[in-house]
């Protein structure tokens, strides 16, 4: 009932959105009524969580085409992903009541912002492929509108392209994979695809369609290359949502296909998933090592993150095949867990990213610089969200990754030989991907908020305090960072209720030792506490400081840098994003990317700067797309001469294809 | 009650012992080098002097500089506190295994980085930046280790593993061998010692951990001094007792084997320390970008030793 008022709530909300005109107000209130209707629905899903396991009774409603019945229901699974949008939800609302005050193009984004709203739950509570597909592409292309909100700029409309191509791409996919699942028959509900029996060749089809449809809208590698440019591209507060929440439910989809309708995929999928989650991964994350733009190098990592996650599903998918449901439990938990927690924390970001740019009007890092001490708020969010994402203990970042290693530790104990070889090398990935990803957070962090401000407008961030709404949104965002992580058993006793129906096996994570340790496998396994590393690392921090207080003194100096004597008061001599990341440049970029650097050095004597210039190539573009743009390209020129034939021809082809297709019923119906 | 007493002797023991080894290891390389070199004890005064001293901080500081040196130290102090060094019996040792382990070291690393960026000088970050060009190397590194020893005994845990050795299960193992010489990689780049880093270095353009304290003093400097002490000590008590535990005083282990494995526990950071400064008295330090081959091995050898249990398994 809640859940349903508040859908029909954001559709008004939208309508609302339409004729609010140039009324400052009105989007206001728009945005209010957004955070109360994703507050409502968070509610329901945490009520339905709090329940126990169980789904809903599916409801019909006489929607869509007049012969069909658009069924919804609500289960653990949906619960948990609707707990997971409407929380960023609610935050990016509330957000957006300050945020959209700076926003020059807010008239094209408060009617399209509780549509997008609206498609995201759509898809989490449909029961039926119609209903899922629909609902996904009202996400899709309320998503699309809003990245062409500031449509003036040509990067914008690029982007907004290749989004739209991508996104057809992959509803295509998912169309097939339904499609192949419902059967002969168009068994269209989700009750009656869980009862399909597969073939072998359709089943295979199923999901590799899924993978790939699914895949394209979480950013997986190769599929990811939309999601840079068009994450980034909308207003802030809506790539957030872009980024940390639509991309998760793209996960759910993939994970309802696998888990749930279809069920029984081999583990052959599981070690696909497994590789494609960990160069994800590393590939994701050296893509944002090194960007200069802020939301760009954001929206990179969420490639990593999606990688991550989805290593954590193959993993399960491995396990499960194999009769491990205890493992395929945890690796479950691992993954789900780290869906909520980039959730959480990529939604942060790019909120502090967006009031980064509202306050300074610069998007990349080499404009930036010295914000910490003119936005203490966002600032120290953005702190605890880039510890939390380069997976720090205590922070939630830390657990998710701590678990999917654990199922990794445990997987050379599966019984394929690719597995027991396969499993290191994918646990290699993960960890550089953390450690890369500790480095691409210390450069974003380090570049844009320590220092000296770089430009002008950095310098003068504090003209432009942050509206009271968008600072307290990023606290309590943060705070969920820590919640999540020193609380950790919570949450997973939580996520074991709703891996249980996906494995057939309730799993409690903290069986062995209780309440706050991790245990995931028995007690001597290895466990984690992050309630006692808190307790704990605090006492130690106040003796620390007890200690260097008491046996020292207390004064403190304000004075000039020292710098080894080389004083410089121009911010250039700082380092910069481009000469931090240059060492693994030089490390990572020569094989994966082809950089190349070439240096000018004027003749001596001369007073011209020399120049360092830097071409990196990006491989999947040029080794994927490049051939596939030619191609296409090739074949709609051969094809377009179709367009002028004369009447003779067009009639001729007529025929002909009549024929070929009587032919191919002739054929079919041979016995 | 007992248990109690253990903990907290175990968490001062490592702190109060880490400046007396860096002393040993100062002054085994001083004597090697033909010097007479300054007491074992030196570190103690030092710290006690730069407490005593003011701490000059940067106009362009943030309250980032100043928490920094507190929350690494205290960091590296929880992964000290959490690790056996003369018994497995340690009632926080669930708290973390060798994972949360080297993300706690990864917690220090982070703030020390950022510090280093805080002021907007040119050292600072160039210090941070090798910092996190060496650690996105050598974590990984450390992970395959902890993989490959979890996969011989079965579990992340230290005191787990170390009962695991203790049981004599475990023979002479290709992988135990690997994992040790990858661990022994991992231990130099983190602790910033030769080949990887001077820790005596004088000149700013080869330091990497020296260059992001560079503007630290005082107080602040002390912590940060001392977080690097117990780093130090924390690595070779734990290769010690991964690797050669024995003389470790397991659960229910009555006074005189407590004794026993702290005597045997101080026997085996001294060795370790002064094979420290052997190792770092016969090499040379590498350029930077020479890292990148010796870490990258230190992560093969990781992968390698996970690989060869199954090869080992499989012949």
């Amino acid at each position: 009932m809640l859940i349903a008022a508040s859908l029909a709530a954001l559709v008004l909300l939208a309508v609302v959105g339409v004729v609010a005109g140039g009324r400052e107000i009105t989007h206001r209130l728009v945005h209010a009524g957004c955070a109360v209707a994703s507050i409502a629905l968070l509610i329901g899903g945490l009520t339905h969580l709090g329940a126990g396991p169980g789904g809903s009774p599916a409801i019909v409603l006489p929607l869509g085409l007049p012969w069909m019945a658009a069924h919804f229901r609500l289960d653990n699974l949906s619960a948990l992903f609707m707990v997971v949008v409407d929380l960023a939800a609610a935050a990016a609302s509330i957000y957006g009541i300050g945020y959209c005050r700076h926003l020059p193009q807010v008239r094209r984004v408060t009617p399209f912002f509780p549509l997008f709203l609206f498609g995201m739950n759509a898809v989490l509570l449909a029961d039926d492929a119609f209903m899922f597909l629909v609902s996904w592409e009202f996400m899709s292309l309320a998503s699309w509108l809003m990245v062409l909100s500031d449509h003036k700029s040509a990067e914008n409309r690029h982007a907004a392209v290749i989004y739209l191509v991508m996104a057809a791409f992959g509803t295509f996919c998912l169309l097939t994979s339904f499609g192949l699942m419902a059967g002969a028959g168009g068994a269209y509900t989700f009750a009656a695809m869980r009862q399909a029996e597969l073939a072998a060749v359709p089943a295979f089809l199923v999901v590799l369609m899924a993978v790939l449809g699914a895949g394209s809208k979480a950013g997986l590698v190769p599929l990811h290359v939309w999601l840079p440019l068009a994450h980034p591209a909308a207003p802030s507060h809506v790539s957030a949502l872009m980024s940390g929440v639509m991309t998760k439910v793209a996960l759910y989809g993939l994970i309802r296909i696998l888990f749930d309708l279809h069920g029984e995929v081999p583990w052959e999928w599981g070690a696909a998933l497994m590789v494609i989650g960990g160069v994800s991964a590393v590939l994701g994350v050296l893509y944002a090592l090194f960007q200069d733009d802020l939301k760009r190098l954001l929206a990179y990592s969420t490639v990593e993150n999606v990688g991550v996650a989805v290593i954590g599903l193959g993993l399960g998918i491995a396990f499960k095949d194999a009769g491990e449901p205890a493992l395929a439990a945890l690796a479950l938990v691992g993954g789900l867990y780290h869906i909520v927690n980039h959730s959480i924390f990529k939604t942060l970001l790019f909120l502090a990213a967006g009031a980064v740019i509202s306050a300074t009007g610069e998007r990349r890092l080499s404009g930036l610089g010295g914000l910490l001490n003119r936005m203490p708020w966002t600032g120290t969010a953005a702190l605890i969200g880039a510890a939390a994402i380069s997976a720090l203990p205590p922070l939630n970042g830390f657990v998710s990754e701590w678990l999917i290693l654990q199922a990794l530790f445990k997987g050379p104990g599966l019984p394929h030989w690719a597995m027991k070889f396969g499993v290191p090398v994918v646990g290699a990935m993960l960890a550089l991907a953390g450690a890369l990803a500790a480095t691409c957070f210390v450069r974003a962090y380090g570049i844009v908020f320590l220092g000296r401000p770089r430009s002008l407008a950095a310098a003068q961030a504090d003209l432009h305090p942050t509206p009271a709404s968008m600072r307290w949104t990023m606290a309590v965002l943060a705070l969920l960072c820590i919640l999540l992580g020193a609380l950790p058993v919570t949450v997973t006793d939580a996520l074991s209720a709703v891996v249980q129906p996906m494995t057939g096996m309730h799993f409690a994570v903290s069986a062995d030792l209780g309440w706050p340790w991790l245990s995931p496998v028995s007690s001597t396994r290895g466990s984690y506490s992050g309630t006692m590393l808190v307790m704990v690392g605090t006492a130690l921090f106040a003796i620390a400081v007890v200690l260097a207080h008491g046996l020292g003194t207390r004064r403190v100096r304000r004075a000039d840098a020292w710098d080894c004597g080389h004083r410089e008061d121009i911010p250039e001599t700082q380092y910069t994003g481009q000469s931090f990341s240059q060492p693994l440049r030089r490390v990572f970029g020569g094989s994966v990317f082809l950089a190349r650097e070439t240096v000018e050095m004027p003749e001596p004597g001369e007073r011209s700067p020399a120049r360092l210039s830097v071409r990196m190539i990006d491989p999947v573009w040029v080794g994927l797309y490049d051939p596939i743009v030619r191609a296409i390209n090739f074949i709609a020129d051969r094809v377009n001469r179709m367009q002028f034939l004369t009447v003779r021809g067009y009639l001729l082809m007529m025929f002909s294809t009549l024929v070929f297709m009587l032919l191919v019923v002739a054929w079919r119906q041979q016995p | 009650m007992i248990e109690l007493l253990i903990e907290v002797a175990q968490v001062f023991l490592v702190v109060a012992l880490a400046p007396l080894v860096t002393g040993w290891v100062r002054l085994v390389k001083a004597r090697l080098q033909g010097r007479i070199g300054a007491s074992p004890i030196q570190p103690y005064r030092d710290l006690y002097r730069l407490l005593q001293q003011e701490a000059v901080v940067a106009h362009s500081a943030s309250w980032l500089f100043r928490a920094a040196p507190y929350v690494t130290f205290s960091a590296v102090w929880l992964a000290a506190v959490l690790i056996p060094t003369f018994t497995t019996d340690l009632v926080l040792a669930p708290a973390a295994d060798l994972i949360a382990l080297v993300a706690l070291l990864g917690v220090a690393r982070f703030w020390t980085a950022l510090a280093g960026m805080d002021v907007g000088t040119a050292f600072g970050g160039l210090g941070a930046s090798r910092e996190m060009l060496i650690a996105s190397l050598a974590e990984p590194a450390m992970l395959m280790v902890t993989f490959s020893l979890s996969l011989v005994s079965g579990s992340t845990a230290p005191s787990q593993i170390i009962a695991f050795v203790l049981s004599g299960s475990v023979g002479i193992e290709v992988s135990m061998g690997l994992a040790l010489a990858a661990l022994v990689m991992v231990a130099v780049a983190e602790n910033g010692r030769i080949p990887i880093d001077n820790p005596s270095t004088h000149l700013e353009l080869t330091m990497v951990h020296e260059a992001m304290v560079l503007e630290y003093s005082g107080r602040h400097l002390a912590l940060m001094e001392a977080a690097g002490m117990v780093r130090l000590t924390l690595f070779l008590a734990l290769i010690g007792a991964l690797f050669a535990p024995w003389g470790i005083a397991q659960p229910g282990a009555g006074a005189t084997e407590m004794a026993l494995g702290l005597g045997v526990f101080l026997a085996k950071s001294f060795a370790l320390a002064s094979a420290l400064a052997v190792f770092e008295t016969g090499i040379a330090k590498m350029r930077v970008f020479r890292y990148a081959d010796f870490l990258g091995g230190a992560l093969l050898l990781g992968l390698l030793a996970t690989i060869f249990l199954y090869v080992s398994e499989a012949v």
